[in-house]
């Protein structure tokens, strides 16, 4: 299934988000993540299902000023 | 009529000399004509007094008139203009008319006009950090009319600084970057009202958000982002967010209060030591603070003035190496740990 993660073309197999992330081995506990530019909570990940052409964001956050 | 004439210079010499006013001059030759005239009219016809000055009363009479008409005329006229040109002290513009004109473009907008900028100018804003963000929000934030900024900072200049730190000069270096800033808005718009704060901004410091209406956040380091937020969760003041790294940046405000998620919400945990590197470890590209500082600055004036839809419960990235910017939209979390147990 091709999503776009973070502005760049993907090919993943998993359903879900938490499935994605775990493939694409996003392991950090400090990400937040926003699925069609809708932000999912860590709880939801795991029932926030995928779909193809999905927008996939995956946000670190800064601590830079 | 030679006589008078040689006499009139020579007292206006005389005078000249002993440095007598022009209007004693003026008075002396007065007098003379007057000596002139009483003497056309008590010497007899064919006197040789007379006959030297041009017997003729009445011409003497005339010329006394054509003087005084002169006289009179001019002081009219200076009269006229005195009226016309206003004293010294008036002259100089009263503060509200070089505020119509130094935010003229401000009250000109629909959005703004003359009451948002009496907002502005009545704001209190809590600016934490001075550094890259810190820069241009402070600057702007002056420079639009903001009454009150509060700036806090435990940081010196550095010569690293200044490639985007661009309130601070090489003259700077080793100052604390709150009185740098300082100077700088002094130079820049005097009458805003400057309180620096030269210390990290702390669980110690945080009962100092409730004297401001606003915090913008432009730190460095986690730690201060979340002890920010924690601050402006439990005083329920706005919170506008920046933050950067290298090439890319997030921004957004936080104000649970008002029924958003607070930046806790979005971020529950800090990373790792050492997973997002700060700007003095990863670098960071010159104009990004510029990017992102102006966009909080822009936000605190919509915020402020009411103007439009602020990032409120949206957090932007901006992305400056591929030149794309990207929304998405933020709720409140009812388990945050930060503003959850709070929730209304």
């Amino acid at each position: 299934m091709h999503i776009t993660v973070n502005a760049k073309p993907h090919d993943i197999s998993a359903q879900t988000l938490a499935g994605a992330l775990a493939e694409l081995g996003v392991v950090s506990p400090a990400i937040a993540t926003a699925v069609n530019g809708l932000f999912v909570a860590r709880d939801a990940r795991a029932t926030t299902r995928l779909a193809a052409g999905d927008r996939v964001e995956i946000l670190a956050p800064m601590q830079g000023g | 009529m030679l006589i008078f004439i040689v006499l009139s210079v020579a007292i206006w010499a005389v005078g000249a000399q002993m440095r007598l006013p022009r209007r004693l001059r003026w008075a002396l030759i007065g007098v003379l004509y007057l000596g002139v005239l009483l003497a056309m009219a008590v010497l007899p016809q064919g006197s040789n007094l007379r006959a030297g000055l041009g017997e003729s009363f009445a011409e003497w009479a005339m010329l006394g008139v054509l003087a005084a008409l002169v006289w009179g005329y001019r002081r009219l006229l200076r009269r006229i203009r005195a009226r016309v040109a206003p004293p010294a002290e008036v002259a100089r513009a009263p503060l509200e008319a070089a505020d119509l004109t130094r935010y003229a473009r401000h009250i000109l907008l629909r959005e703004i006009g003359g009451m948002g900028q009496k907002r502005l100018q009545e704001a209190r804003v809590l600016v934490v950090g001075a550094g890259g963000l810190g820069s241009p929000v402070i600057q702007y934030l002056a420079a639009a009319g903001v009454g009150t900024l509060g700036v806090i900072d435990d940081d010196v200049v550095e010569g690293s600084n200044l490639q985007r730190q661009v309130i601070h000069t090489p003259a700077d270096i080793d100052l604390p970057k709150v009185f740098s800033a300082t100077r700088s808005v002094a130079a820049q718009n005097p009458s805003v009202v400057v309180k620096p704060y030269n210390r990290r901004f702390d669980a110690s410091t945080a009962a100092l958000v409730q004297d401001y209406d606003l915090v913008i956040d432009g730190t460095d380091t986690f730690e201060t982002r979340y002890a920010v937020n924690a601050a402006c969760v439990a005083g329920g003041v706005a919170l506008i967010s920046g933050a950067i790294g290298q090439w890319e940046g997030q921004v957004s405000l936080f104000h649970p209060a008002s029924g958003g998620p607070c930046y806790q919400c979005l971020f529950p945990q800090a990373p790792a030591a050492g997973l997002a590197p700060s700007c003095a470890e990863g670098g960071v590209v010159g104009p990004l603070p510029g990017v992102i500082g102006t966009m909080m600055a822009l936000e605190a004036v919509k915020h402020l003035t009411g103007a439009g839809d602020t990032l409120a419960g949206r957090l932007l990235i901006w992305d400056g190496l591929y030149a794309e910017n990207r929304v998405i939209k933020i709720a409140r979390r009812a388990d945050c740990a930060c503003c959850g147990a709070r929730a209304a």
